[in-house]
């Protein structure tokens, strides 16, 4: 716990609202200058965590450091944090360069550096000349980039964001994106996001937690979550994920011998898990990753037959539902249509066979 | 189009009732400014002819100015005070639950209710009881109790409408909570402050029933208007003195809903966007 790359330090944090639970037990730290983003569902209390960093909520059970301070007795307006809220709480009686400024009353710095600082945040979020605008005259992408110039002017050392984007268009939403990582490259300061929008927190993070349930799942990079899930949950709630119930028979060379429901026998690397015969798992593996041929492939891989249920041509690629003989589920398939061995005239009805790379398949704990 | 539905179709008889419901509230009222410029000191038809003379008559009274200036002495710290106190109510109303809430606002709000008698008798029985004599300043204390329910009633909309994050944003940025209520919470509700003061200024400008209880030798304008009835000479001037008030009371009440209805306007403008 005591290693330099905590910057924000969170052990064994609880929290409850009587007696509900909405934070059970949570430890774990943030780097400086990292965007980390708290992902899952709503009600899974990640917005609760980011407003016990901001100070909005006491600790319950455990305690926050941040930059090495204790934070349980910092009031929210002393500690080094600012915070971007959902609905951007822009002061609806002040103008943009009054709004940008609100935190500067207690710098005592002289008029001139005050309205020097204001124009070089309405530059960094590129509203030069929006100064003397009202609240009510702004779009709402205008107001998420005031409500980032007014929490960043005051340099905090951590910079919260409660589901900036989640009242913006789709196209205003991938721009604003792009600026928020741009500009967190380029000030360099903490960024801890939260967001429900898996592919938002993938684009945008260094690291992320995926929460449930008040509860931490896994904290990874966007790759490491994306292709090594640890948990069920976790692969289910990110991206989507064929799961095949199956039965652990035996263990060769890190690989776990498995029994598995309407395929038979395969061999997948086991990851570190400890597995023992008997146990039942769950075998998962992403869309994208299952090859689809419209004859049986004469190759020495291991191959499974199935007919077509459903197509869906998206565009840039189509998704395939593929019933297989002894599953209970219909298995997805996503393919690239600009693939060369893509089958011509795949129709719903027409019996296909799949083939996978050897790290496609991950098994998972039921 | 057809206008088939029954929400979109005039309905006459309601517009006749609206109009006649109207002209009976305030034909009485509409006598009182008519027959002030009329040249005779009886109230009958037909009318004399048009003289500004009582005008001038109540213009040279001291007693009069001596009324008014009460009047506006009470109204006005009747009306800082109760709507400071309406202030820190409505805020507490709305931030904080605290157990009997409900029963605290409903006492609160209790005057609008209660005849004006009883709390009138009640508190000449209290302070003549407590061996306070009767002064302008038992007479504002009766207006506070009228005064009060009005203020909370004004404000508490403008303060269910503050969104609680403008006060954590205001934290958030480095201001405590007394910075934070006159940089944040003050100003956004400023338009509901005003037409508070505007409102109990009126109510204690108006007031009647409880300044006759609890009023010694200085009295208000109403109480000082009532006791000129007496005498028929003075009958026109009162009426002068009335047209004058109707006329103040009815631009007060104007600007206060006018204010009020500003504040909510912007607001909206905000939320469409």
């Amino acid at each position: 716990m005591n290693n330099k790359d905590a910057f924000i330090s969170i052990r064994d944090v609880g929290k409850s609202f009587g007696t509900f639970q909405a934070i059970e037990n949570i430890s774990m730290d943030i780097r400086e200058g990292e965007f980390f983003s708290l992902l899952g569902a709503s009600g899974c209390g990640k917005t609760t965590l980011l407003r016990m960093l901001a100070g909005f909520e006491s600790v319950s059970k455990g305690e926050i450091l941040i930059d090495g301070q204790p934070m349980s007795d910092v009031p929210p307006h002393e500690r080094p944090v600012n915070m971007v809220f959902q609905n951007y709480a822009i002061f609806p009686h002040l103008n943009v360069a009054q709004n940008i400024g609100y935190g500067l009353r207690k710098l005592k710095l002289p008029k001139a550096k005050q309205n020097e600082m204001i124009e070089e945040m309405l530059d960094l979020v590129q509203l030069t000349g929006y100064g003397t605008r009202k609240a009510h005259e702004l779009s709402g992408g205008q107001r998420q980039r005031i409500a980032l110039a007014r929490a960043l002017i005051l340099r905090p050392k951590v910079l919260l964001l409660d589901e900036p984007l989640g009242a913006l268009d789709k196209q205003l939403r991938e721009q604003m994106q792009m600026e928020l990582r741009r500009l967190q490259r380029s000030i360099g300061i903490t960024f801890v996001f939260v967001t429900h929008d898996q592919e938002e927190a993938l684009t945008l993070s260094d690291r992320i937690a995926v929460m449930a349930g008040g509860e931490v799942l896994q904290v990874d990079t966007p790759a490491a979550l994306y292709e090594q899930p640890q948990t069920r949950e976790v692969a289910s709630f990110i991206g989507n994920m064929n799961f095949l119930d199956a039965r652990v028979t035996g263990d060769i060379n890190g690989y776990a011998s498995l029994d598995v429901q309407g395929i038979g026998a395969l061999n997948v690397p086991r990851l570190g898990k400890t597995l023992s015969s008997g146990d039942t798992v769950c075998v998962a593996v992403r869309p994208e990753k299952l090859i689809l041929h419209d004859k049986a492939p004469s190759g020495p891989e291991k191959s499974i037959p199935g007919t077509i249920e459903l197509v869906t041509y998206l565009g840039e690629r189509s998704h395939y539902h593929v019933r297989v003989p002894g599953c209970d589920t219909a298995i997805a398939i996503s393919s690239q249509n600009s693939r060369m061995n893509q089958p011509k005239e795949v129709q719903e009805g027409r019996s296909v066979w799949m083939t996978w790379a050897p790290d496609a398949l991950i098994v998972l704990e039921r | 189009m057809k206008q088939s539905t029954y929400i979109k179709r005039p309905n006459r008889a309601l517009q006749i009732y609206a109009i006649v419901f109207l002209i009976v509230l305030y034909l009485p009222v509409l006598f009182i400014p008519l027959f002030s410029f009329n040249d005779s000191i009886y109230v009958r038809f037909p009318m004399q002819g048009f003289t500004v003379e009582w005008y001038k008559a109540m213009w040279t009274r001291d007693s009069v100015w001596a009324a008014l200036g009460n009047s506006v002495t009470v109204g006005f710290w009747v009306a800082i005070i109760s709507t400071a106190l309406g202030v820190v109510a409505a805020r507490a109303i709305t931030r904080y639950r605290m157990p009997g809430q409900n029963a605290l606002i409903t006492f609160a709000m209790l005057p609008l209710v209660v005849p004006g008698v009883i709390f009138g008798v009640a508190l000449l029985v209290l302070v003549s009881r407590l061996g306070i004599p009767l002064s302008l300043y038992t007479v504002s204390l009766g207006h506070l109790i009228i005064c009060l329910p009005f203020a909370i009633a004004t404000l508490l909309p403008r303060f269910e409408g503050f969104d609680r994050s403008m006060d954590e944003a205001s934290a958030d940025l480095g201001e405590n909570g007394w910075w934070t209520f006159w940089r944040v919470t003050f100003p956004m509700v400023a338009p509901g402050v005003v037409a508070s003061l505007l409102l109990t200024f009126t109510i204690s400008f108006d007031e009647f029933i409880m300044t006759f209880f609890l009023s010694g030798t200085d009295t208000t304008l109403p109480i000082y208007i009532w006791t000129q009835l007496r005498f028929p000479r003075e009958f026109p001037t009162v009426l002068a003195m009335s047209t004058l008030i109707l006329a103040l009371s009815f631009v007060m009440v104007f600007i206060a809903l006018w204010i009020g209805r500003l504040g909510i306007v912007t607001d909206n403008a905000e939320d469409t966007k």
